[in-house]
């Protein structure tokens, strides 16, 4: 009966509700109430007090608002006989031990050392890593948006031996769904068990171990509340949209493994606000009836062989994984993997040896569909340590097939090489580079099955414009130097035809609302010279999209009447805006940051805002955690951006963006960018020395300041000025 | 007994009791009264003029006309419409005295009255388009009154609550223009059109029947509901217990019967009042019990757990106790008999309504601005009267019950203060758990076994994964009965129903109020269209009512209310219409392309159940969820059309 699992749970929040008291309190005596708090690298307060109820928490003292409210919502442990309703009881109660949770969370950061680790996957003897940063979300949030990542699990507790632990996370990681650890029971839980077999954790490998403490499970939901809030467009303190929004976008689920104590009862009772149900291995009953959830709300048991994909199905989740022939797992899960030169069997390519990769579109009979040759030796006949040459030769044929398309599709191979476990690759065109670990081969793996792992992706993702795919993989350095020159030939053509492709060349530009699983209000609005934000689709991209799937969130748009041809404004564009951001933006121009800027969903790769005093502009890349000119981390700035809102001043863009013809236009382009943080910089160096030369200014690229030189505006301000930066000649940008 | 005059055994006791002591019951006078004339029955005697009385022979033979010419059809039309406009002027008149008392709350810090429910006033300030922007509560709280006052008297316009329902609903009551414009204008009117000589064609009369009932449930007892809310605190689940066990041998029992919680809520303080225990104490006392009788029960429980000795037919019974020391009345459903059985006890009898005295009764005149010392004069005249006490013969059953299913209550409880809304219960509606969901409420009728319908009737809904919701004393009886308990889930509801009240933890019968909180009913049902998935008006949902023991006329108003707002309402006992073919071919057939709901009769209650049931898989097929729905796997492109 569920009322034994509402008792249960509200027995747990009222014991860590007591337990955040006393530690509190404690925290206190020892440092003070003026102690900060913070989640490091995070734009946000404490996520979930912040989300759920507003609250600005930035010291131990302003936890004790916190306490408050988790004291208030606890609510009475039902009776034995003729007891009041008690799921909205038991959902307070679970609200309350997220506060809790946060409380104690927050508490442990203020000591030193961290107990948790501000990298991005476990090092030797430290195992957990606590909340996310603001870079890790961004570079994840665009996973979860366009279906790389469907959902999480967050597994509580530990399995009955190590060898379920690590079939429960490959499992996981084969349906692309990220693995939130933590809570473990008397010492034991599945990160340890994950750890005691040698298995790769962190962010880049999907399984993700929090903490140990029950409490670190907030770290799962305080990263659903963060999406919400950065994507999402929910205000803080706007609950019922932070939580219908987790609801019906964030697809997670609670794994509750081995017992099942009042306190883990509890967390799942605060998941459940969020819409995420628990599915147990253990017998703590069942809530089947549905409302809160999609569907069953706590189910339980379920035997381990089946509980990942019951777990789907309750969550109501729909995961379709192309099914590729090979020995190994595979999946997005794998793509972070690394493979360390003692772990190695082969390699291929690289800096050492030749190679390439080229993909090309043939007649429908010049294509024998699922051929393929491996030319040169295989993996078993090599030595183990080997360097060979490696080259793919691709041919596809389809009567939706376009010679615009090949470099997307060849492109891809990268992604689809790493998604095997075991497999490592790196680069593209004539600069690839692949490992093959000792596992992977001990498994079976061979080099045609490369063949197998391009042919199945390829149907499965771009089947709508492509029937029919051979793949040729050459090991030998006589055959791959007979045919690189081909691949050459072709990829100088396909730069010339990019070069060629302007804004003003074309009639339709595409749409990407990708993101509006995630961003409900956001359009992106991609042009031949603008890319989409997070860098990851260009105009190409979306035509091929929007070929493989006409009702999809790529759809062309007419330009129609020009209305403004400097500030980029067309009145087809205009009224599409208006429609598919649902009526809240009424105009965009492609080229300004001042006026009527694009929005974003939050999976930006840039942000740029405008620097008042110096007349221009700063470029941040979110992986810079530093300070910027703007008085603001980039954590911070992207909150300003995000979840489709219009920011005057500020824009979030892909890196690429900033070397186009087109970047802030209408305010005088890259002449604007008076900062920009120095890997940003440097990455960028050829283009921004072209632009400075299309300009007559020879160092334009050193007159750039950076982090090394400049943290404050004023400092910006004196640098350029020493520099004679031309954007202080330029005219006022308001 | 060969014939048991109810399913309740503590009232076959009483009667067998009163038997021996010579005492009258209601059920004496029923037994005298039959057999009932046929002509009133079926609604065909005419009053309106003094050119007769007229009636209309039901067999066909002469006469068919009245003397003024008036047919059958016109009759049962204007007596038909007269019941619903005492019914709305009895709700209304009720949902007056609670304005005022609002308004008193706001004007006089020293009136014993509070605001005592902030966050309902100011949601009804919404509806009423009051702004609340940095407004004490004391400025909305008279703003609020003032509104709801002048919905009574206006005479232009549409009244305020009409907001509150499905926006589908509002369009139909336009295009027939029945949306009421003033509560006492509507009541007013129909009284008019219903005298001698108006309105002669009863397909228009029944229409400004609609609307005058249109001006009970969605003004005067939403009035009454919600500014009770507001003064008194909104409900939510309580504990409690029901019966003649529940007078005490030792206490003080104080009764209070009738409708209007002004006093009574009064009374439930004084009970409490230290000085006032201590008295009871000194007086050989152990304390004070105050319990209720019919819907002033129900206030008092709802809101404070008070308990409930009966519903209204059990109001004698109590007395015939002997050990009621004062019963309270103040209007509505009173039975004039009371003081000549009380003259056979020590019980003293008290009006407090200028509205309604009794002759043998003692009359105090207690309004609002005096209610506290009022109630604390009572309560210690009661303590007085304690040692006159003789042999008293209380009856030891009594059952616990959870009570106090407001809208509020409902909301929070499916799903917290966080995720509290409609969307479980729709959800659980369209995946089949449960079936629909079913009022019923109303009075009891010593014409049939006591309790025997509301209790065989909730009996057999439960039990096909119905969800009951209850008000008046049709909840009294079914809380008799024990299905007001969350155990009760178990033991009587199917197992759809049963897994969704373990779910939430509540009964599988959910007790809302008194009789005008059937208009929490009319909120419910229209939050549910809002929530989705159930159709676009309440009409579309699948819903039903019943009152299978009814007796008053407000019972007609409110059964023409929830009609006319699109629900199919079935009644027990038998309906005032049957002397004409063609008015109940108006409202049991013509009504629902009208209205979309429609009246039923039938004195069976496992008929009844049919009936209900029936409707209920009618709509579902038509919504599409006959047989529940399919689990649905959302893929990326699925997720973007859902709405956040």
């Amino acid at each position: 009966m569920s009322r034994i699992i509402a008792t249960r749970a509200i027995r747990g929040a009222h014991k860590l509700v007591a337990r955040a008291e006393r530690e509190l309190a404690a925290a206190i005596a020892e440092k003070g109430p003026d102690t900060r708090v913070e989640f490091p690298n995070t734009g946000y307060y404490l996520p979930i007090s912040h989300g759920i109820l507003g609250l600005r928490i930035e010291t131990l003292g302003g936890l004790l608002d916190l306490l408050a409210e988790a004291k208030e919502l606890l609510p009475p442990v039902p009776s034995e006989n003729l007891w009041l309703p008690y799921l909205g009881n038991t959902l307070d109660a679970g609200m309350a031990t997220l506060f809790a949770d946060e409380i104690i969370e927050a508490v442990k950061y203020t000591r030193t050392p961290l107990p948790y680790l501000p990298e991005t996957h476990p090092k030797e003897g430290h195992l957990w890593l606590g909340a996310a940063n603001d870079v890790i979300m961004r570079e994840r949030g665009i996973e979860f948006v366009d279906n790389t990542a469907p959902g999480f699990a967050a597994c509580v507790g530990y399995c009955p031996t190590n060898e379920i632990a690590v079939r429960i996370a490959r499992e996981l990681q084969e349906k692309n769904l990220y693995v939130f650890m933590s809570a473990a029971t008397e010492g034991k839980s599945m990160a340890r068990q994950l750890a005691e077999e040698g298995i790769e954790m962190g962010w880049e490998t999907r399984l993700v171990p929090f903490g140990d403490d029950v409490t670190a499970t907030i770290h799962a939901l305080g990263f659903s509340t963060r999406v919400a809030l950065s994507f999402g467009g929910a205000q803080p303190g706007d609950y019922q949209r932070v939580l219908r929004y987790n609801k019906n976008r964030v697809f997670a689920f609670v794994l509750a493994l081995g017992p099942v104590d009042d306190e883990k009862h509890a967390q799942a009772a605060g998941a459940i606000n969020y819409g995420f149900p628990t599915i147990a291995d253990t017998d703590i009953d069942n809530i089947l009836p549905t409302g809160i959830c999609t569907y069953e709300h706590v189910v339980s048991p379920v035997p381990h062989d089946r509980i990942v994909s019951k777990a789907i199905e309750v969550r109501g989740l729909k995961i379709t994984v192309t099914r590729v022939p090979i020995p190994v797992p595979f999946g997005p899960a794998f793509q972070g993997e690394r493979i360390r030169k003692e772990d190695m069997y082969v390699e291929l390519a690289g800096t050492e040896k030749h190679g390439f990769e080229y993909l090309t579109g043939k007649g429908m009979e010049e294509v024998e569909d699922g051929k393929i040759e491996v030319v040169g030796p295989e993996i078993d006949e090599v030595a183990e340590g080997s360097q060979l040459p490696l080259a793919f030769w691709v041919e596809v044929a389809g009567r939706q097939m376009q010679a615009d398309f090949e470099p997307i599709l060849e492109r891809r191979l990268h992604d689809f090489m790493n998604m095997a476990h075991g497999v490592f690759h790196m680069g593209q065109r004539d600069i690839n580079w692949v490992r093959v670990s000792k596992e992977a081969k001990d498994k079976g793996l061979r080099f045609r099955h490369f063949g197998s792992i391009i042919h199945a992706k390829i149907h499965g993702e771009f089947g709508k414009i492509v029937d029919k795919v051979q793949v040729k993989i050459y090991t030998r350095e006589k055959e791959i130097m007979d045919l690189i020159e081909t691949a050459r030939k072709a990829y100088r053509r396909r730069d010339e035809r990019l070069a060629g492709l302007t804004d003003e060349a074309v009639e339709t530009f595409y749409s990407c609302t990708l993101c509006q699983s995630f961003a409900p209000n956001h359009v992106c609005v991609i042009t031949p010279e603008r890319s989409g934000l997070c860098g990851a689709y260009n105009w190409l991209d979306g035509k091929a999209a929007h070929q493989i799937n006409p009702t999809g969130p790529n759809q062309p748009i007419l330009k129609a009447q020009v209305v403004d041809a400097a500030r980029g404004q067309w009145q087809g564009i205009n009224e599409f805006v208006f429609n598919a951001s649902h009526k809240t933006l009424q105009l965009f121009s492609a080229y300004s940051i001042i006026d009527n800027p694009m929005t974003s969903c939050g999976c930006f790769e840039c942000i740029s805002c405008v620097l008042p005093s110096t007349n221009g502009i700063m470029t941040v890349y979110r992986n810079f955690p530093g300070m910027t000119p703007s008085g603001m981390k980039f954590s911070t700035l992207a909150g300003t951006v995000g979840g489709g809102l219009q920011t005057p001043g500020f824009i979030g863009h892909s890196k690429r963006y900033v070397a186009s013809g087109k970047f802030i236009s209408a305010e005088g382009g890259a002449k604007r960018v008076v900062w920009m943080n120095r890997d940003l910089k440097e990455e960028l160096a050829p283009e921004l020395r072209k632009i400075g030369r299309g300009e007559g200014i020879e160092n334009f690229w050193e007159m750039i300041a950076d982090e090394t030189v400049a943290v404050t505006e004023e400092e910006v301000l004196a640098y350029i000025t020493k520099m004679n930066h031309p954007a202080l000649s330029m005219p006022p940008l308001f | 007994m060969s014939n048991p005059k109810s399913i309740d055994s503590t009232v076959n006791e009483m009667l067998e009791h009163a038997k021996t002591r010579g005492l009258e019951t209601i059920w004496d006078r029923a037994d005298e009264q039959k057999p009932h004339c046929v002509y009133g029955e079926r609604g065909l005697c005419c009053r309106a003029c003094y050119m007769g009385p007229c009636r209309i022979n039901p067999t066909g033979k002469k006469p068919q006309k009245g003397v003024c010419g008036a047919t059958a059809e016109v009759i049962v039309a204007r007596n038909f419409a007269k019941m619903i406009a005492s019914g709305t002027a009895a709700h209304s008149d009720h949902g007056r005295e609670v304005a005022k008392t609002l308004l008193l709350a706001a004007t006089n810090p020293d009136s014993g009255y509070a605001i005592r429910d902030v966050r309902k006033l100011k949601r009804v300030a919404q509806v009423f388009g009051i702004s609340i922007q940095d407004k004490p509560k004391e400025k909305m709280a008279l703003e609020v009154a003032e509104r709801a006052l002048a919905d009574f008297g206006r005479q232009e316009g549409e009244i305020s609550f009409i907001k509150v329902a499905p926006e589908k609903r509002q369009a139909i009551w336009r295009k027939l223009g029945i949306v009421p414009r003033g509560i006492d204008r509507e009541v007013v009117e129909m009284i008019h059109r219903t005298s001698m000589g108006v309105d002669q064609d009863h397909r228009n009369i029944m229409l400004h029947g609609a609307r005058t009932a249109l001006a009970d449930g969605w003004g005067g007892s939403m009035v009454a509901t919600e500014l009770q809310d507001i003064l008194f605190g909104t409900p939510s689940p309580i504990r409690g217990q029901v019966n003649l066990g529940v007078l005490s041998k030792t206490d003080v029992n104080v009764v209070v019967h009738g409708h209007e919680p002004v006093l009574s809520e009064m009374l439930a303080l004084a009970a409490r009042d230290k000085e006032l225990l201590d008295l009871a104490r000194s007086a050989g006392a152990t304390g004070i019990t105050l319990a209720g009788i019919c819907c002033t029960a129900n206030e008092v429980l709802i809101r404070h757990g008070l308990p409930i000795a009966g519903n209204v037919l059990q109001q004698e019974l109590a007395v015939a106790t002997g050990a009621v020391d004062a019963m309270i009345v103040d209007v509505q459903c009173i039975m004039p008999s009371l003081p000549q059985l009380c003259k056979n006890f020590h019980t003293l009898l008290i009006t407090t309504s200028p509205k309604a005295k009794i002759e043998g009764a003692r009359s105090m005149n207690i309004q609002a601005e005096n209610a506290y010392q009022g109630a604390r004069t009572i309560v210690r005249e009661a303590i007085a009267n304690y040692a006159n006490r003789g042999a008293v013969d209380i009856p030891r059953d009594k059952m616990d019950l959870v009570a106090g299913f407001s809208h509020e209550a409902i909301t929070y409880m499916l799903g917290g203060s966080f995720r509290g809304s409609y969307v479980p219960l729709n959800d659980n509606i369209i995946n089949g758990r449960i079936q629909g969901v079913a009022g019923v409420v109303g009075c009891s009728n010593p014409k049939t076994t006591h309790d025997k319908g509301h209790v065989g009737l909730v009996e057999e809904l439960i039990a096909n994964d119905i969800l009951v919701v209850q008000t008046g004393c049709s909840a009294i009886a079914c809380a008799k009965a024990g299905f007001l308990t969350p155990e009760s889930a178990v033991k009587h509801a199917g197992k759809g129903l049963a897994e969704v009240c373990r779910a939430v933890g509540m009964p599988p019968v959910l007790h809302s109020g008194s009789c005008v909180d059937n208009s929490r009913i009319l909120i419910a049902l229209s939050e549910m269209v809002k929530v989705g998935g159930l159709g676009q008006d309440i009409s579309d949902l699948p819903v039903a009512g019943a009152a299978p023991e009814w007796m008053s006329e407000k019972a007609i108003a409110i059964g023409q209310y929830f009609v006319a707002s699109g629900v199919f309402t079935v009644f027990g006992i038998g309906l005032p219409v049957t002397g004409s073919e063609l008015f109940c071919r108006h409202i049991f057939e013509e009504y629902k392309d009208l209205f979309g709901g429609h009246w039923a009769a039938q004195p069976d209650q496992t008929k009844i159940a049919g009936l209900i049931i029936d409707h209920i898989h009618a709509k579902r097929e038509k919504l599409g969820i006959g047989k529940g729905k399919e689990r649905v796997l959302f893929d990326m492109e699925m997720r973007r059309q859902l709405e956040v």
